[in-house]
């Protein structure tokens, strides 16, 4: 740390353009470790069981018990000022909260239930729990190892057929163990609805505070579910857009921290940050490629905005567009082949398909009104935007441009970006005159419409994928 | 302070002098002596050649800013008249550099919103450049929706917020 101050004013004196582009952001946060799975108590190494769910009534009356963690010893560990038994009703309690928040079951958590020793977390005492009404039964336990790393095991009982229907544990840092609970939160989930994961994801977003002609737009992160919630930038200048790169390593997003708005790579780990592109002229609506090789961006020359992409490693970039239009954004295919963006070469704004060199470009919506910010599904089924009909409602269309579904009835709903496992959609709402905005998630259904709770007002949302 | 002052005799005549290009006087005129009666009258300080009040006082705060129909971004009638009297001014004051800031209203996709203000910004600088004034002297930056001047969520304040405005860089 003395270092670091020591070492600042040289950085000024020897490279003032770097220590400028510099000046909005805080200190950098270093990155994640990693999360290692490892084998369970009570695994017979016959991998886990896949019994049939013996429940088939609609998921969201599906009751799950979910009681506190069990420890094998009450240690301090630096996850929990309480030790491992207070950690494992927190570890409990998250798992609780995410599947009760996603409309998706009826969780009860760990508060009104009886905590189970640590030796019936691989043999249930089913009586104990057969008088409570739930159909499915977690268990779990927590164990500090030596090295203050903490192993998390997490079981999925069904209480009818009185069986385990999935296990697995996890090692992780004590910095980390809610990276446990969304785990076991993501095999809850994964085995009782048939979908990929998606709660061991991040959220890079847009936090907003001040009056509406005088915003202050600070780039934050938090966990899928708001915790481990961290500002970026100070809020000097405005920052908009950002989009976490498929690894988590770097972020791209627009700042005004020169005065012009321009496209930043913003490097996690060392907390540094670069042009995406040395160019005079303002960039906007930065993109990475699913394989991570790419950025997306657009770039306004003479005040005609085309889209480029340039190589993740820099480089010459690469004009994909070149009409006298605008055309701005770009959504990858999940396989990288094509890329949907928005133009309004039309005459409005309308959404496009190309292939991933710019060839092959052809109008994708035709449905009334105006449609932009395309998303396409990581699963590569629908492509989530933005329609613009009187209100702004987030829609979701077939990749061919058919089968137009209109998802939420907010006044002004924009920017939609997907859950990892494309199966819920993250937007931001603008309330009409004050124009607080809020981050919101709805379901492919449209019926499970929820606020993601943030420090302040806030929006740009970008989910990221399954955390490495 | 010198040219301050001298700036500010010049500025009492600013535009009816539009074509003169008279030189500031090298010396000020020795100041005026001190009398009982009656008190003198302070000297006339107005604001600096190329300031934003100067540019105001000049060509009127209306003219500064010119308007747009939503998605658009031509120059219509009324905005060639107020672009032609900034050029008057920028042509009289041809050391002054200046901003184009292109804004839009709240009811449209942020990055769409800043390529729609990029458009807006470079239509009124075009027009300029059209009008004789060199590239080299205007910026042009977008802010898209994030600076609304109008705070409602109605037309009335959208048309405000549809705009380029003119600001001198001191």
């Amino acid at each position: 740390m003395k270092f670091l101050i020591a070492l600042t004013p040289l950085i000024a004196l020897v490279a003032a353009p770097v220590a400028a582009q510099n000046q909005d952001l805080g200190e950098p946060m270093g990155e994640g470790q990693e999360v290692e799975a490892v084998a369970v108590e009570g695994d017979d190494g016959d991998g886990p069981l896949r019994g049939t769910v013996s429940d088939d009534s609609s998921l969201d009356d599906l009751g799950i018990a979910i009681p506190a963690f069990a420890t094998d010893r009450n240690v301090s560990t630096p996850a929990n000022a309480n030790g491992t038994a207070a950690l494992g009703e927190e570890l409990a309690r998250v798992i609780t909260a995410n599947l009760r928040n996603n409309g998706l079951f009826k969780p009860t958590g760990p508060d009104s239930l009886p905590k189970p020793e640590f030796a019936n977390i691989t043999s249930p005492v089913w009586s104990t729990w057969g008088v409570r009404g739930a159909e499915m039964l977690v268990h779990g336990y927590v164990r500090a190892r030596s090295d203050d790393r903490l192993t998390v095991g997490c079981y999925l009982y069904d209480m009818a057929l009185q069986q385990r229907l999935v296990a697995e544990g996890w090692v992780v840092s004590p910095a980390d163990w809610r990276r446990a609970a969304h785990k076991c939160s993501d095999l809850i989930y994964a085995r009782l609805t048939g979908e990929s994961p998606f709660f061991d994801s991040r959220i890079a977003y847009i936090a907003e505070t001040g009056p509406k002609d005088k915003r202050t737009k600070r780039l934050a992160i938090m966990d899928s579910d708001g915790a481990n919630h961290r500002f970026i930038t100070t809020g000097r200048s405005t920052a908009l857009t950002p989009r976490y790169s498929p690894d988590y390593k770097q972020l791209v997003y627009l700042s005004y921290v020169d005065g012009n708005p321009r496209i930043y790579v913003y490097d996690i780990g060392t907390g540094r940050q670069t042009l995406v592109t040395q160019s005079d002229n303002p960039t906007f609506a930065p993109r990475w490629s699913p394989d991570g090789r790419w950025i997306l961006y657009s770039m306004a020359v003479g005040g005609n905005t085309d889209i480029y992409r340039v190589s993740a490693q820099g480089g010459r970039s690469e004009r994909l567009t070149d009409t006298p239009g605008i055309d701005i954004g770009g959504s990858y295919s999940p396989d990288g082949s094509r890329i949907v963006f928005e133009s309004d070469r039309s005459g409005s704004q309308q959404i496009y398909i190309m292939d991933a060199d710019g060839s092959n470009q052809r109008r994708l919506t035709f449905f009334g009104g105006r449609s932009a910010t395309p998303e396409w599904s990581p699963r590569g089924d629908q492509i989530a935007f933005t329609h613009i009909a009187g209100d702004f409602n987030i829609a979701v269309m077939n990749p061919n441009g058919r089968g137009l579904r209109k998802l939420t009835n907010g006044w002004q709903d924009e920017a939609p970006t997907w859950a990892p496992n494309g199966r819920i959609i993250q937007f931001f709402r603008t309330a009409r005159n004050t124009g607080a905005t809020s981050l919101w998630q709805v379901d492919l259904t449209g019926e499970n419409e929820r606020r993601l709770p943030t420090p302040v007002d806030a929006s740009d949302p970008a989910w990221g994928p399954i955390l490495p | 302070m010198n040219t301050r002052i001298a700036t500010a005799v010049m500025l009492t005549s600013a535009l009816a002098l539009a074509a003169c290009q008279k030189k500031a006087p090298e010396e000020l005129p020795p100041a005026p002596e001190a009398t009982a009666a009656p008190a003198p009258t302070p000297t006339p300080t107005g604001p600096a050649v190329g300031s934003m009040e100067h540019f105001i006082e000049a060509v009127g705060r209306a003219n500064t800013v010119v308007y747009f129909d939503t998605d658009r971004y031509n120059i219509d009638a009324e905005d060639s008249a107020k672009l032609q009297t900034q050029a008057q001014y920028f042509s009289q004051y041809s050391n002054v550099t200046f901003t184009i800031e292109g804004h839009t209203d709240e009811r449209g996709t942020r990055e769409y919103n800043l390529a729609l203000g990029e458009r807006r910004a470079n239509a009124a600088k075009n027009y300029l450049v059209s009008l004789g004034i060199p590239a080299s002297r205007i910026r042009t930056v977008s802010y898209g929706k994030e600076r609304p001047v109008a705070l409602g969520s109605n037309e009335a304040a959208w048309a405000q917020n549809r705009r380029a405005a003119t600001v001198t860089i001191n």
